[in-house]
């Protein structure tokens, strides 16, 4: 276990554009931290700055309290698993595992006991004298995993190691990512372009942008109260739906905002009086839309078309000139369809705000349980230990 | 009429199968007919015949025998095993240099290297007798293994940099975060997975040795040092004019069974290699 | 599983200080890769100045001097007069003499030939192989077989099937009545061209096919696919498709096959015994340095041939340049 601590850490390749820029960020001891981001936006060129295989162009990197920009990946003590496991083919699972341990010199007895260890952790133990390529994909992902586990190092990195599986190995192998930090306690930053793994994994969710940090916080922080557009659409799916509107009256609690159709409504989200008179955006998540009969509800729209999943519906609405169509979510079925006028409110308590550049105006705590998580497909991590959620706040 | 569809394919089969048995007559005949006149003697040689008459070992014996040509065998395999180990030796840590690590020169010692790989012969000759010469080694296999590096090098250098630029970047690193120093990712994880390719390349060099003659028909003067071509180029009959064809298809054909044998057993990695080598980078 | 103790404790939310760094950084990955391949390729440079750079520079040296074979240690400078020297009204000099001027004539022609040629029947022969059919293993080896064999074993094998006058292709070409009669292929100096690019070509069609064969494979099946729903014939598909996509690989193979028959030696020398008719630039060199013992005047046309063969590789090299920058303007 180990604290992280970056200082404006920077990448740039040649004289190409920066690819990092100047990233703070601090992660405690035993955090698992979820970097996420669109892909190209610089994850794994972090993370691989933070393993030591990239150098940094510039700023500090302390790991527990001491600066080892220029120190070599093992010299880090970090355990790296990455998206292709990377597998020495011509070693067993054994040997793979072992390898680290040799070239730091460790006595025979001790690698055997630290290979055994993580091969029983990770359920290998029958599979030590196999060579790579007679595994499967998720037992190879195990057996990068275990290779990490062995070096017991201070500081965990994957970088996107479920993108390779497929979907139903996917969660089966996040739940076993949640519950090995559960038991070995150690710190993790866990890179995937996955908003649902980040939502699922995280403590901390980190979401990058074109090489910048863009917010960093709790899951429900994020989804809640999402710093800018980028990360309120970015987590939750589908994701939240944006209405131009222009603010015409700034407020301590309340603002009142008019809407593209015309329509008024007071939010209660405080304003500085300068934004006054400027345009903004109104944030809405697709289950927060609420239904409304068509004779009273303050809003009306075309269906364009009607996704039905089964458990839940999405309901696509006409935006006119807007551009993409606002997605209503509903939990149960509807037997509304394509071609349907409906009418729809904007409950204020739900909405976001948004200035011109994009900036969310801060909101008021939601009450608790007021949002669900979409995409938290998963049923609750139960493994050997009694289940905790692995949420924290 | 218009043809259906089966008959357009049958037609196709058809020129297929056609095309594919004249190709394989025309490739196979020579050494066929090499065959069959190196099992023929005497005036039975001046007759053209397309299909085996008589069987006479007589030209293996003497071509192997007294015409020196199993010493020589013995010599171009001693000279293509030791060219071809010593370019692999060196060649392998290049490659990876040059695959694998970005540093500046990187790309004008790739161009020099492939350059170098199509550099004339003969425009080494007269500084390379000189160095022979200055080294000693005028008239021995030495000088061969010396002059063979001129091409053996660069090819397996080449050939191997391309091998090694297609393995995964994530196992190097891998080894990194295990702790591995250039040399360790080297010997130890490159090299054993490099073996099939480090075969491939070394076969391709080695025919390449095999099969050399300029240096070796300038190099070598004595009877006992001369390599299987020069043997076989310089094989001279009783008279000048009078060519021992025979044995001269004797020798032939031993010195290619061992290397079509070779070929065909590795058919599928010469070809891989073949083109690898032949990949712009 | 052990961790390390020292970390067991939360440790303090607050960043920590800087350590101070010793004065002597240390060197960052990057750098010290990059320091580490300059040794790992030292040895391979080393070897190859050695063995390349040095003799090449060396052969320059002596083609200012009138050294001899047997002493190349007794050489007096010359400056230019193994290429050209004019004295008493007469020029002098590998550049004065015919025999040069016919061995690089019959180098171009060769090579012209010969890769054209192998670039015909090797795209004949990649085209079949690219068909599925059965037999297909046997076929391929069978093409490795002329590519396997010692371009010396070649020579003689051809030299034989070649032979005026108990030779099979004679031989079979009066049976199907194509010649009346038997042709001196050797000697004669029309023919002796001919009788060693058919050996080269018989030779070298395989690498060739081999390329383009590896290429043709490359191209997904679905393009030709589409191309059949788009009602392409099958000339049409393999101008409009196969042929743009094999281009980059034909264009390499064609480059590596012209460097290698410009320096043609070793068939031209057994097959024809170097005749007058058939002589290349590379026998012609050896023939001044061996033959003649005239290491200056050899050393010269070698390095004739190593500028002629380095400045059709630069031409080579600036159309392949030329072409792309013109496709990338258009697009
Ligand atoms: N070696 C390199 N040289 C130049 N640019 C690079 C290099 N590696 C990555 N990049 C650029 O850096 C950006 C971030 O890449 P990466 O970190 O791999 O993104 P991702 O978030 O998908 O993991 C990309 O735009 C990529 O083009
Ligand atoms: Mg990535």
């Amino acid at each position: 276990m180990a604290q992280l601590t970056l200082e404006k850490l920077n990448k740039r390749y040649g004289d190409a554009a920066q690819v990092i820029k100047a990233i703070d960020l601090q992660v405690n001891s035993g955090e698992f931290v979820v970097i996420v981001g669109p892909s190209g936006c610089g994850k794994s060129t972090l993370l691989r700055m933070i393993a030591g295989l990239e150098d940094i162009s510039g700023g500090n990197m302390y790991i527990d309290g001491t600066r080892v920009n220029d120190d070599t990946p093992s010299e880090r003590g970090i355990g790296m698993v990455f998206q292709s496991y990377a597998l020495y083919p011509h070693m067993s699972v054994y040997e793979n595992m072992a390898f680290g341990l040799q070239l730091a010199k460790l006595p025979k007895d001790e690698i055997a006991r630290r290979v055994e260890a993580s091969a029983r952790i990770l359920q290998l133990e029958p599979l030590l004298q196999r060579r790579p390529k007679d595994l499967s994909g998720g037992q190879r992902q195990r057996v990068a995993i275990g290779r990490a586990i062995a070096r017991e190092p201070k500081l965990f990195l994957f970088d996107e190691p479920l993108s390779n599986l497929d979907a139903a190995l996917r969660v089966q192998m996040r739940m076993e990512i949640a519950a090995l930090h559960r038991r070995l306690k150690s710190t993790i930053i866990y890179v995937t372009h996955d908003q649902v793994e980040a939502m699922t994994l995280a403590q901390r969710i980190v979401v990058l942008n074109r090489g910048n940090v863009e917010q960093v916080g709790t899951p429900l922080e994020l989804y809640d109260h999402p710093a800018n557009e980028f990360v309120a659409q970015f987590i939750g799916s589908p994701k939240m739906n944006l209405m131009p509107a222009t603010l015409v009256h700034a407020g301590q609690t309340e603002s009142v905002v008019r809407l593209w159709s015309g329509k008024e409504l007071v939010i209660p989200i405080a304003t500085p009086t300068s934004a006054e008179g400027t345009k903004v955006k109104l944030g809405i998540r697709p289950e927060h839309i609420e239904w409304g009969s068509v004779a009273e509800a303050p809003n009306l729209a075309d269906v364009l078309f009607v996704e039905h999943m089964g458990n839940e519906t999405y309901h696509y609405l006409d935006s006119g000139k807007l551009g993409e169509p606002w997605v209503v979510r509903d939990s149960r079925r509807s037997d509304i369809a394509a071609g349907d006028t409906v009418g729809y409110s904007l409950p204020p308590e739900h909405c976001h705000l948004f200035d011109e550049s994009g900036q969310a105006f801060a909101r008021r705590a939601v009450a608790n349980g007021a949002s669900r998580l979409p995409g938290m497909d998963a049923p609750p991590i139960t493994f050997a230990e009694p289940a905790r959620t692995n949420v924290m706040h | 009429m218009k043809l259906t569809r089966q008959q357009r394919e049958l037609g196709k089969k058809f020129w297929i199968y056609l095309t594919a048995l004249v190709v394989s007559v025309i490739c196979v005949f020579p050494f066929y007919n090499a065959v069959l006149t190196s099992l023929r003697t005497g005036q039975e040689l001046f007759l053209t015949n397309y299909l085996p008459t008589t069987f006479h070992w007589e030209n293996y014996v003497s071509a192997l025998g007294e015409n020196g040509v199993g010493r020589s065998l013995l010599n171009s395999f001693l000279v293509a095993s030791i060219t071809v180990g010593i370019c692999l030796l060196v060649s392998i840590t290049a490659a990876f240099a040059l695959a694998r690590v970005r540093f500046r020169g990187r790309k004008y010692i790739l161009f020099t290297i492939l350059c170098v790989s199509m550099f004339p012969q003969v425009a080494v000759l007269s500084g390379m007798f000189e160095l022979v010469r200055f080294m000693g080694l005028y008239d021995s296999i030495g000088s061969l293994i010396l002059s063979y590096t001129t091409f053996s090098l660069p090819f397996t250098v080449w050939v191997l940099t391309t091998f090694m630029r297609s393995l995964p970047v994530e196992l190097e690193e891998a080894a990194i975060v295990d702790g591995a120093n250039l040399w360790v990712i080297i010997t130890k994880v490159f090299a054993p997975i490099m073996g099939p390719s480090l075969v491939t390349t070394g076969l391709l060099a080695f025919i390449g040795a095999w099969n050399e003659f300029m240096f070796a028909l300038t190099f070598i003067i004595s009877n006992e040092n001369r390599t299987v071509p020069v043997a076989i180029g310089m094989l001279q009959g009783a008279s000048q004019y009078e060519l021992p064809w025979g044995h001269i298809m004797a020798a032939s054909v031993v010195v290619t069974i061992p290397i079509i044998a070779l070929v065909l057993i590795f058919q599928k990695r010469i070809v891989s290699g073949l083109t690898a080598g032949a990949v712009k980078g | 599983m052990t961790h390390n103790s020292e970390s067991l404790l939360p440790s303090a939310a607050v960043a920590p200080p800087p350590t101070a760094s010793a004065p002597g950084r240390k060197r960052s990955l990057q750098q010290r890769r990059a320091r580490a391949a300059w040794v790992l390729v030292a040895p391979a440079l080393i070897l190859l100045f050695a063995v390349a750079g040095w003799p090449l520079l060396r052969t320059v040296f002596y083609s200012f001097t009138d050294a001899a074979m047997d002493t190349p240690e007794d050489y007096n400078f010359v400056g230019f007069a193994n290429y050209l020297d004019f004295a008493e009204g007469e020029s002098f000099g590998v550049l004065a003499d015919p025999l040069w001027w016919q061995a690089v004539g019959n180098t171009l022609w060769f090579t012209a030939c010969s890769v054209s040629l192998e670039l015909f029947f090797g795209m004949l022969l990649a085209l079949l192989m690219n068909e599925k059919f059965r037999g297909q293993g046997l076929v391929r080896a069978a093409i490795l077989v002329p590519w396997a064999i010692p371009t010396i074993v070649t020579a003689k094998m051809w030299g034989w099937m070649f032979h005026d006058q108990y030779g099979v292709i004679n031989d079979l070409l009066q049976r199907v009545g194509a010649i009346a009669a038997p042709l001196a292929w050797i000697a004669e100096p029309d023919l002796s061209m001919w009788a060693v690019v058919i050996a080269d070509v018989w030779k070298t069609v395989p690498f060739m096919a081999l390329m383009l064969l590896a290429a043709l494979q490359m191209i997904p099946s679905d393009l030709y696919e589409a191309a059949r729903v788009d009602g392409a014939t099958a000339w049409q598909r393999f101008r409009r498709i196969t042929l743009p996509l094999i281009m980059p690989a034909m264009i390499v193979a064609l480059i590596f096959r012209v460097m290698d028959a410009l320096r043609v030696f070793d068939l031209i020398y057994v097959l024809t015994s170097n005749s007058e008719a058939t002589i290349s630039i590379s026998g012609y060199a050896r023939e001044q340095m061996v033959s003649f013992q005239e290491m200056g005047v050899g050393s010269a046309a070698s390095v004739l041939v190593f500028m002629m063969v380095a400045g059709i590789a630069a031409c080579f090299l600036w159309i392949n340049r030329f072409s792309h920058e013109g496709k990338e303007a258009r697009e």
